[in-house]
């Protein structure tokens, strides 16, 4: 009996000895991952720790004296900014530190989430669903090496961004204890949400549905503590549901305390041993969720290039949109809170582009739609280039070896573009006006800039008919387009906090569009505008049909 | 009747790499014409060109009469493709993939679909992503053959199909070829090729070095005979047009040229023959005779 029951173990125990354990192979797997995230993970962090600087050298030009930063405290104690920022810490007494906590912490940890949700998913199901996990275990690897491997990652890639922000913070003067809990605050909440999507991925078959699981919670998260901390100032027991209202509530800059972050790292500890415990009952590629059916048939809706094109773009469209509504939304009920802070802040009141008299609000809520124009034009130009990827993948030449002419299907691809545009262009001047409206009780705002947005319609249609041009050409490279988009953007944006030449400003795209409805509508401008955008999409639609197909 | 695809002369490069050099193709009504050549041969860059996706630099090329650069859309109402790399698109059923490109032909012929489904065990509900290589070829393969066309041109269309698929496939060609339509089959799955061609083109380095009939290819090589005798078969050796003769275990074998198998076996018969076994060439040798290891293709130029 007892021989019976030594000999199993005694195998296992030589099992073990041989290197055969559920770990191996996972040094050289993390190794592995660090490598093929060498350039992702120092850009998230550079990006991150880039963004801090700039506010560090920005949020003193805007507020130069306690007595501003004070009007600035005066927003956040709305309800509405208290559940953009945070729970509110230090108000009475608004110092700058107060402010990054306050008002930065939160969007920096939502950043670091999202870097982890998406650096999980990429090394855990993404691997499996594309097949190459078989080809890795198949090797001397153990069962639970590729999820290690990719928690590893994880870890490296969020304590670099910590020690990063940290080290941008302890260099422009601020304390440094604070500063380390503020970059612990991000990195942690990169690993609870990490860990998030180290269980989705064990839940579904598919990577994006992983990642979109992951991605609600983090949504879920967000708003938890957005309503908690505009119920009251401090946050109320919903703001301690969010592990991102667990960074802010280490009140960094104003009463440090250092036991939230403990949350972050038991909940870290549950989901990693929930994960594990998933991964073992399941086998390589299966999902414990089963994956969805669909039609048999295509609805006739489907059937058409256009049909075809808005299914391919239908989540992306829908998330811009939500995000557009949801910011606009925000922004404008910040408004009024924004216009008075101009009596007191005049060079602010220039950032914005308001001048002196008129109605204040309106001009300043209309250059924030100039800023949601920007946004739109990135969707657009997105939204045509997703034609290189069809064609690379030679879906394009399968569908035009049917009865369809090129410039017919290209059309078809540009027109969904084009409209879903205009959807979000008048999706985020509603948001903004009904924001708007709402903070002063004047709801005509909600149409007036409904209406105003689509002044912007012909400057987006310009940059994506630049990118229609772009792959007509398709040796020309689209870089070119992004320069002058993104040149575009960081000029209608920075220019007058930079004092650039008037010149300059008077030639960037997006301030050429009549500042409705802060301004008198102009027609002569949108009417040159839709000619350029017209002429580029010809010419980019006869380019295309006079090229050989690449793939 | 006039050829369905008549291809003069083509030529076609790629910066300085030629992919194809001075081809010629030539598929007649009704006629299933298997299309061989290594990889990178320039067979795909032959059915893109046909289809009017690549321009060509030189040479004569009409499909159904007309020029497929100019006349692209006129001539797809009447062909249907199945590239050699199905990609679909993830977000989407293997149905409603089938639907989509059968309506933009011109309309799906709900039954057929349904029968083609059945046939070739394909379930439409699963979304695309989910789908391994042969049953995104069956999504094409089902797409192409509920249309109702005249042409079809299958780019390797079976390369990921199980042996029960394969026949499947065949089967389908088949009724294809009773119906009339015209096949260009390029393909590497050389029993295929012989089981359903009328007519073979092989091409290597964008030229078309054997075009026409099974039989009038295996007239340029040799039989194979293996054959055991009472006495020494192996004198066949002295006949001109006899080659290669071995003895293995009491057994002779031997190749011999077309014009001289009567000869040798006149010669054979006196010698009392107990078996014969005389193979034609496979349309394997005729193959590797092409591209045989003495004159192999440099590897390079454009994907096949």
């Amino acid at each position: 009996m007892s021989a019976t029951m030594t000999a199993p173990r005694r195998a296992h125990r030589s099992h073990r000895a041989d290197g055969g354990g559920s770990l191996t192979g996972t040094g050289r797997l993390a190794r592995f991952a660090l490598r093929r995230d060498r350039i992702q993970i120092p850009v998230w962090a550079i990006a991150l720790g880039g963004t801090i600087g700039y506010f560090l050298v920005v949020i003193p030009i805007a507020y130069p004296d306690p007595a501003a930063l004070q009007t600035r405290a005066a927003i956040m104690k709305e309800p509405a900014g208290a559940m953009m920022a945070g729970p509110g810490y230090g108000l009475d007494n608004y110092t700058f530190g107060a402010m990054v906590s306050n008002e930065l912490l939160g969007w920096l940890a939502v950043a670091s989430a999202l870097m982890s949700i998406f650096l999980v998913t990429r090394h855990t199901r993404d691997e499996e669903e594309t097949g190459r996990a078989e080809l890795i275990r198949a090797n001397v690897v153990g069962r639970h090496a590729p999820l290690t491997a990719a928690l590893i990652t994880l870890a490296v890639a969020n304590i670099a961004m910590g020690a990063l922000l940290s080290a941008a913070l302890i260099a422009n003067d601020l304390a440094v204890a604070d500063s380390l809990a503020i970059g612990a605050g991000v990195g942690l909440a990169g690993l609870v949400f990490g860990a998030v999507a180290a269980v989705t991925a064990q839940l579904s078959e598919h990577a994006r549905a992983a990642s979109g699981m992951a991605g609600a919670v983090l949504g879920l998260a967000y708003v938890l503590r957005g309503v908690g901390d505009a119920q009251e100032i401090g946050g109320s027991f919903l703001s301690w549901l969010s592990p991102i209202g667990w960074t802010q509530q280490t009140r960094a800059f104003v009463d440090l305390r250092w036991w939230p972050l403990l949350l972050c790292i038991a909940l870290t500890a549950v989901l990693l041993v929930a994960a594990f415990l998933l991964a073992g009952r399941r086998d390589v590629g299966a999902g414990l969720m089963a994956a969805k059916r669909g039609r048999a048939n295509a609805t006739p809706a489907l059937v058409h290039p256009a049909g075809l094109a808005l299914r391919m773009e239908r989540g992306s469209i829908l998330g811009w949109a939500v995000g557009l509504f949801l910011t606009g939304l925000l922004t404008g009920s910040l408004g009024q809170g924004i216009v008075d802070s101009f009596e007191s802040q005049p060079q602010l009141a220039e950032v914005f582009g308001g001048g002196s008299g008129g109605d204040l609000l309106r001009q300043t809520m209309a250059s924030f739609l100039g800023f949601f124009a920007m946004g739109v034009a990135v969707f657009a130009v997105v939204s045509v280039n997703r034609m290189r990827k069809e064609e690379t993948e030679g879906r394009t030449g399968a569908v035009l070896a049917t009865d369809i002419t090129r410039p017919h299907w290209l059309l078809s691809t540009f027109a969904v573009t084009a409209v879903s545009s205009a959807v979000l262009l008048l999706v985020s001047g509603f948001g903004l006006g009904l924001g708007a409206g709402a903070s002063i009780g004047e709801m005509s705002l909600a149409w007036d800039f409904t209406v105003a947005s689509l002044a912007y319609w012909p400057i987006v249609l310009c940059f994506a008919g630049l990118a229609v041009l772009a792959y007509g050409v398709l040796r020309a490279g689209v870089w070119w387009v992004w320069i002058l988009l993104v040149g575009s953007i960081l000029i209608g944006l920075y220019g007058p906090v930079l004092n650039l030449p008037e010149a300059v400003l008077d030639a960037e795209p997006f301030g050429l569009v009549p500042q409705v409805p802060g301004a008198e509508l102009e027609a002569a401008p949108l009417v040159w505008m839709s000619v350029v955008a017209i002429a580029l999409t010809a010419a980019g639609t006869l380019a295309f049909r006079n090229r050989d197909l690449e793939a | 009747m006039s050829a369905v695809i008549d291809v003069r002369n083509l030529s076609k490069s790629f910066g300085s790499v030629r992919a194809l050099d001075d081809l010629d193709l030539r598929l007649e009504p009704g006629e299933v014409h298997g299309f061989l050549g290594p990889n990178g041969a320039g067979k795909s860059t032959t059915i893109r060109v046909l289809l009017g996706l690549l321009h060509a630099d030189a040479g004569a090329v009409r499909v159904f009469g007309q020029d497929p650069w100019t006349k692209a859309v006129g001539l797809h109402r009447r062909l249907a493709y199945v590239p050699g790399d199905v990609n679909l698109w993830p977000k989407i059923t293997g149905g409603e993939a089938i639907d989509y490109f059968a309506s933009l032909r011109g309309g799906v012929d709900k039954a057929r679909k349904q029968n083609l489904l059945e046939r070739f065990d394909l379930d439409p509900t699963k979304k695309t992503r989910s789908y391994s290589k042969g049953n995104r070829q069956k999504v094409a393969l089902i797409a192409a053959l509920a249309s109702d066309v005249e042409l079809l041109v299958l780019d390797e269309p079976t390369s990921g199909l199980d042996p029960l698929m394969e026949l499947v496939f065949q089967d389908c060609i088949g009724e294809a070829k009773r119906a009339g339509r015209t096949v260009l089959l390029s393909s590497h799955i050389l029993a295929e090729v012989e089981t359903l061609c009328d007519k073979v083109t092989i091409i290597r380095q964008g030229h078309a070095v054997q075009s026409g009939t099974l039989a009038e290819l295996r007239h340029l090589r040799r039989t194979s005979i293996t054959v055991v005798c009472d006495g020494d078969a192996t004198s066949v050796e002295r006949l001109s047009g006899v080659h290669d003769v071995r003895r293995d275990d009491g057994r002779v074998m031997f190749t011999v040229d077309d014009d001289a198998l009567p000869t040798a076996m006149e010669h054979l018969l006196p010698l009392g023959i107990r078996s014969l076994i005389s193979t034609p060439p496979t349309l394997e040798e005729l193959f590797v005779h092409q591209y045989g290891s003495a004159d192999a293709v440099p590897a390079g130029g454009e994907q096949s």
